[in-house]
């Protein structure tokens, strides 16, 4: 959700005094992410779902510059919009950014078309493709039945003869079915060719927990896909995220493999006009430093961006100054990015929700380790989901993914500051 | 088939492709030092047997994993009818792949929005070493298209073959897809590793080229109608053995694959991101 969207209207009533006559800074974090329905989000949200912290920070006549330094921090890219243009910022939500970003890479190419099940008359599973079906009609957004292998097949031939699909997975659960053509057909075929048959597709769709869907619909496909070369895959966060890694994606050549992620799609986030550009595209391959730190590194994608903010929000106030690193790629990895942060903080903390073995945090931590061994002052610290099949009940679903908790605890224990162990086993 | 279709008709099929691969205007040279895993060969040495492609004359291969072709095909056709083109595609299978489940999904799309594909079996009767009868429920594989009509036709007869590939291609270009099984035979075992006779009797195969072999067939055609003589025929086939073993030799005499190709291709624009080779502190590389 957009906390930088309260942060910003706080701001505007900072410089009024409060009933209480002193002026306050007013910072909001919640432990579980909630849908936007529109961007005042003060209305709907019940007080009891948030904590709030209020720090002092002067009475002498205005925000001190330190106070405002910390939070301007935070607010990066809502402050660094608010200096560029007016001070209405739009906010757009993670489901509007791809809706539009496939609207205009349909309008300008005609041979983009979108292909999967419920896209057109249903207006998408999750609404994203909302609306195409009556813009591009049903030769351009393409209904099928439920038969992930053919229609995947279907797409990567189509590919292979010069037009460029989008092929939906209603969840990349399903795209196990068709993992063959992901693979085999699609990510090999311009090494086989040796540069005669090249796959411009997409294959995108939600990947990951969402909550409470239960063990065949809550797994996390980074690592799998991540090791075939050939593929590209990414995973944005926040709404310049998905604008601009899914243009990037629709243009590119080569397959690429499109994690998005359920509860993201309805949180909000600012949106510069640079990225409301119909040019506008992110490079691949790139990370994000999501927030500058310089005690430990926290690399995360997807949903746990936000977590990592979070986690860093409160790790903060323990006098540990966390860099926060959102991947925006697991293949092309941004190793470089990686290792010039633990180079810098000389701890690391990866997070993901997929299962641990073999996972993201495994090939960053062994990244970290032969390029940056003698940086390191700390063992690299893991966060991932837990070993097990994703159980149904909403206690033990809990504890099937990371929480805010436990990258915090992950990172004190990488500053060595001890967190009593926990009394199983 | 090719007799009956053009270059910008496509042609897909599994991994017995090198033949194909030659009647889309591929080279001897190509084929044998891609067999031989040379720079000369068609996929430059980085493919192999089963991964022959020709783009520009609309072959798209060689694949290895049986029944994925399929879907491909149908990908491929339903890219011709999006350009709104007047070309269909052959999406080639064996009576093997017959049984997946991709072909029937496949088939399926293919049929609800009209694709111009033209599915055709190749039954040489093995699956490998499996017999069709031990494979198949039903070995009709004309009929497994239950709501997509099919034809069988005699695969080693060279006219009925053009003929029903000429039909089928106004058929699918007017109704959508179509089958084909084409009612043909394997004298070797499934690949060089098979001696082809663990699963069938010798006298089975060598019954079958005594009176079914396509091209003494189309040899006493022609001698019968005296449209050529038994010398002429004989010259051609040693002018055929020539061009083989010269293209033989020119692909031996082909180098290897220069070391670098390891890392290319692995994309079409690979952004100079980095790629390893098996010690990464010995062979890095910068994908172009």
């Amino acid at each position: 959700m957009g906390h930088h969207t309260n942060l910003l209207s706080y701001r505007r009533r900072l410089f009024q005094p409060s009933p209480a006559g002193d002026r306050k800074l007013i910072s909001i974090y919640h432990s579980r992410p909630l849908f936007s329905v529109n961007s005042n989000l003060f209305c709907l949200i019940d007080e009891s779902m948030w904590g709030i912290i209020r720090q002092n920070v002067g009475v002498t006549g205005g925000l001190s510059s330190q106070g405002l330094g910390n939070h301007m921090m935070r607010l990066r890219p809502v402050a660094s919009a608010m200096r560029s243009y007016s001070s209405a910022t739009k906010e757009m939500t993670v489901r509007d950014a791809l809706n539009s970003a496939l609207d205009e890479e349909m309008a300008a190419d005609p041979n983009v078309f979108v292909m999967g099940e419920e896209v057109g008359e249903y207006q998408g599973a999750y609404k994203i493709t909302k609306g195409l079906l009556d813009k591009y009609g049903p030769e351009r957004v393409v209904d099928t039945p439920i038969t992930e292998a053919g229609f995947a097949g279907i797409g990567v031939g189509a590919a292979y003869h010069g037009l460029r699909p989008v092929i939906e997975f209603m969840t990349f659960n399903f795209s196990m079915q068709a993992i063959d053509h992901v693979i085999n057909s699609a990510a090999k075929s311009n090494y086989m060719s040796a540069g005669q048959i090249n796959v411009p597709i997409v294959f995108r769709g939600p990947n990951g927990p969402a909550a409470g869907v239960g063990a065949q619909h809550s797994q996390c496909y980074g690592a799998w896909y991540g090791s075939v070369p050939g593929l590209k895959v990414l995973v944005p966060y926040s709404s310049e995220d998905a604008r601009g890694l899914l243009k990037a994606a629709i243009r590119d050549p080569d397959p690429v493999v499109f994690l998005e992620n359920e509860l993201l799609y309805g949180e909000s986030f600012p949106v510069s006009a640079e990225a409301l550009d119909s040019s506008f595209c992110l490079p691949i391959g790139k990370a994000k430093i999501e927030r500058e730190g310089k005690d430990i590194t926290i690399t995360a994608f997807s949903k746990m961006v936000g977590y990592a903010l979070k986690a860093a929000e409160i790790l903060e106030k323990d006098g540990i100054n966390a860099e926060v690193i959102n991947l925006r790629s697991i293949r092309p990895l941004d190793r470089a990015t990686i290792n010039a942060s633990v180079r810098k903080t000389n701890r690391l903390v990866t997070v993901e929700e997929g299962f641990p073995q073999h996972g993201i945090g495994a090939e960053i931590c062994a990244s970290v380790v032969e390029d940056s061994f003698g940086y390191l002052d700390a063992p690299v610290e893991r966060i991932a989901g837990a070993d097990v099949p994703t159980p149904y009940a909403a206690n033990l679903e809990r504890m099937a993914f990371p929480q805010i908790e436990d990258i915090v605890r992950a990172a004190k224990r990488a500053c060595y500051r001890s967190v009593p162990m926990s009394a199983t086993a | 088939m090719e007799a009956a279709i053009t270059k910008k008709d496509c042609i897909i099929t599994a991994y017995r492709d090198h033949c194909i691969f030659l009647g889309r205007g591929g080279t001897l040279l190509e084929s044998f030092a891609e067999l031989m895993g040379r720079k000369a060969g068609c996929s430059r040495g980085k493919g192999g047997s089963m991964h022959f492609y020709k783009k520009d004359a609309c072959f798209f291969g060689g694949h290895g994993i049986v029944g994925a072709q399929v879907p491909l095909g149908c990908g491929l056709a339903f890219a011709q009818k999006y350009r709104k083109e007047d070309h269909v595609t052959f999406a080639m299978y064996g009576d093997g792949a017959a049984n997946q489940g991709q072909l029937f999904e496949a088939l399926n799309m293919a049929a609800l929005w009209d694709l111009p594909a033209i599915l055709v079996c190749e039954n040489n009767h093995y699956g490998m070493g499996t017999a069709e009868w031990r494979a198949a429920k039903s070995p009709a594989y004309y009929k497994r298209g239950d709501y997509v009509p099919g034809l069988k036709v005699d695969g080693m007869d060279a006219f009925a073959v053009k003929q029903a590939c000429k039909f089928a291609k106004e058929h699918a270009l007017k109704n959508g897809p179509i089958i084909l099984e084409m009612d043909t035979y394997r004298y070797h075992g499934h690949s060089m590793s098979d001696p082809g006779s663990t699963y069938r009797t010798r006298d089975e195969i060598s019954g079958v080229r005594q009176e079914r072999d396509p091209i003494e067939r189309i040899r006493k055609l022609i001698l019968a109608h005296d449209i050529a003589t038994e010398k002429e025929l004989k010259d051609i086939e040693k002018q055929a053995r020539k061009e083989v073993d010269e293209a033989i030799a020119q692909a031996k005499e082909s180098p290897m694959p220069d070391e670098s190709e390891l890392f290319t291709n692995v994309y079409r624009k690979g952004f100079g991101v980095e790629s390893f080779g098996t010690d990464r502190k010995e062979l890095r590389a910068s994908l172009p």
